[in-house]
């Protein structure tokens, strides 16, 4: 099984940046997550035979990082809880996002809508406390507002997400001005990056 | 007074300070310019006039850093985007609001390496940091300030923009250079140090965000006049990432030399609430607190080495008095017993260890023999329990996990025996 010829094609141009393929194994595997909607043994593969190293030492690399993930639901939701966050109510807006989506953290939802996690620091210290969806950033978030949050990806299932639209509905204070719009939307569990095909132009 | 050097440009200009466009009309590439009539040598001799210390935690003398360079090619620069340390945002603002700013201090600094290959290695949940760095990257391709014959002078460059995916280890410079090659980002024995053998063995210099994105300012100004700014051993401004219970969170440039009430009371607003300040985290989660009997003491690094902590990456986390501090100290431990890349059993098994005890205090479940137990499980991490830290771990993060519990045991002991079941305070 390979990926088909666009993909391939992509994952040579990613190669090509790099003095040696297998450099290339990190930004692959999002490629293989984008591919297969999370890593698989077959991404795994196609990942090895790319960049000339065994399967085992691709699984060595994807089993390190936190962001490869095996399986994911549509779109990925992580609650920080390192100290600024904590100190600032992480606890009760995670208690609230477990609650009401009924997914214990770290689980996918049943209809493939959303996964839940933890995750340490993702330096939104300033505007805490702060989660992502699909890594993209929405700070300074309230119980209340994680509860729309979590009923927004339920029930409306949006293709697309964007950051700063996210920021404008469901969050508060930033870390700091954060600037003009950018109009990047993601569309799964993967950062949005051109090079990784993740990244739209288009607001949802 | 206020001096800018890093955020002017962001403050005045909100809608476009990230574009070619604006930072070309506002003197950019000014530095790489002059630079490229410079020698090699004599832009490191400006870095090192201008005292900069390393921004990303280390604080190591960015010109000296650039000395021990081995003379063998390819060499490589690697610019530490893993911005991970909790508390910590400065390099987020100064990619997402200033790419240029950084990526014109990226080539000048790589034209003085003599590097002809530059990565930017930008942690996995900054992708809007990473968009508009690799933005800036065509933008200055298409401008002729990157690729082949820069500007006529025969250097050339190209700089590849890399995402991370989830492991705070990866700010460690030999991790982050694993992780470049395609590895599991497991900090490697030193020496070696990157600057003999980094990437791919080669000579590598890997230098802070913050640290580069200072240097176009050095070398169109001089490095004299940078170090004209601030007290001795702490030249230049610094980015703070003040966070916590304050009025006004956010990241402030300043110059070093002010004293922490003044940070904290007016830059930062005070404590919020009108509340009482309890301590404060002065260089990210890896540093030991500070407590109000030291507000009038200088932002430097030097008073910081005195006070036994450090200025580490700039992340200053204000805790009330309202804050629990085993819960606090909870919340450190477990970040890095979730980080400890597992290589060396001190930090592997001596995080968890730590962090399970702390949560059966914090659970009511603590025993009176386990403040004895956390002191010596941090001893056999970082023997002596001082600081700066020794070492039983080939990296620096096993000792910083130790730096809540010295903390919490030299600072509020009592309010930790306090919460052990059947244990009686017995005072200062």
């Amino acid at each position: 099984m390979t990926w088909p010829p666009a993909t391939l094609e992509r994952a040579r141009a990613i190669i090509a940046r790099y003095p040696q393929p297998r450099s290339a194994v990190m930004p692959l595997l999002y490629v293989a997550m984008r591919e297969d909607g999370g890593i698989t043994d077959a991404g795994m593969r196609q990942v090895a035979e790319l960049t000339g190293i065994t399967p085992v030492q691709v699984e060595a690399v994807a089993s390190f990082y936190n962001m490869y993930l095996r399986h994911a639901g549509q779109h990925v939701v992580t609650v920080c809880r390192s100290i600024s966050c904590h100190l600032l109510g992480a606890e009760a807006v995670r208690d609230a996002i477990v609650d009401e989506s009924g997914i214990p953290e770290g689980e996918t939802a049943p209809d493939g809508s959303m996964t839940l996690m933890a995750t340490e620091c993702i330096g939104a210290c300033g505007g805490a406390p702060a989660l992502q969806v699909d890594y993209e950033m929405v700070e300074a978030v309230t119980p209340d507002a994680a509860r729309r949050l979590i009923r927004w990806l339920r029930d409306e299932r949006p293709a697309a997400v964007r950051s700063d639209d996210m920021q404008e509905r469901f969050g508060g204070g930033r870390s700091f001005d954060w600037g003009p719009d950018d109009p990047t939307t993601v569309t799964g569990p993967v950062p949005a990056f051109a090079l990784f095909g993740t990244a739209g132009g288009e607001a949802p | 007074m206020t001096t800018r050097i890093l955020t002017h440009r962001m403050e005045e200009h909100r809608t476009d300070s990230h574009t070619m466009a604006r930072y070309a009309a506002s003197g950019g590439y000014a530095g790489l310019r002059k630079a490229l009539t410079m020698k090699p040598e004599e832009i490191t001799a400006e870095v090192k006039a201008s005292d900069i210390a390393g921004r990303g935690g280390a604080g190591f003398p960015t010109g000296v850093k650039w000395g021990f360079l081995a003379p063998a090619h390819p060499r490589y620069l690697v610019v530490n985007a893993d911005e991970s340390e909790p508390g910590t945002f400065k390099d987020r603002m100064l990619m997402e609001r200033d790419p240029h700013q950084m990526l014109e201090g990226t080539i000048i600094a790589a034209y003085a390496l003599g590097v002809n290959h530059a990565f930017v290695f930008v942690r996995g949940e900054y992708p809007r940091a990473a968009r508009r760095v690799q933005v800036a990257v065509e933008e200055a391709h298409h401008a002729g300030f990157l690729g082949e014959d820069i500007l006529g002078s025969g250097f050339s460059l190209e700089v590849t923009v890399h995402l991370g995916a989830g492991a705070y280890i990866c700010g460690e410079e030999t991790a982050l250079l694993n992780a470049l090659e395609g590895k599991r980002g497991e900090p490697r024995i030193k020496p070696p140090f990157p600057a003999v053998a980094g990437l791919y063995g080669q000579p590598t210099i890997v230098n802070n965000v913050e640290t580069l994105s200072n240097l176009p300012w050095i070398i169109t100004n001089g490095g004299a006049a940078y170090a004209a700014i601030g007290p001795e051993g702490s030249k230049g401004t610094r980015l703070f990432s003040v966070s916590g219970h304050v009025e006004r969170p956010g990241n402030y440039e300043i110059v070093m030399g002010m004293t922490w009430r003044n940070l904290i009371y007016e830059v930062a607003g005070g404590v919020r609430h009108g509340h009482d300040l309890k301590c404060w985290i002065p260089g990210g989660a890896s540093a030991p607190w500070l407590v109000p009997s030291h507000l009038d003491e200088e932002i430097t690094v030097q008073a910081c080495l005195r006070l036994g902590t450090m200025l580490g990456s700039g992340a200053v986390v204000v805790m009330d008095e309202t804050t629990n501090v085993v819960a606090a100290a909870l919340s450190i431990v477990r970040f890095f017993a979730h980080e400890s890349c597992g290589q060396c059993t001190p930090c592997r098994e001596g995080t968890t260890w730590m962090e399970r005890i702390l949560a059966r205090i914090l659970a009511g479940q603590g025993r009176p023999s386990d403040l004895d137990l956390l002191l010596d499980v941090s001893d056999n991490i970082s023997p002596g329990l001082r600081w700066p830290p020794a070492m039983t771990t080939i990296c620096p993060l096993g000792p910083s996990a130790v730096s809540p519990i010295t903390s919490i045991m030299n600072n509020f002991r009592d309010e930790v025996v306090a919460m052990i079941p059947g244990e009686v305070s017995a005072g200062v």
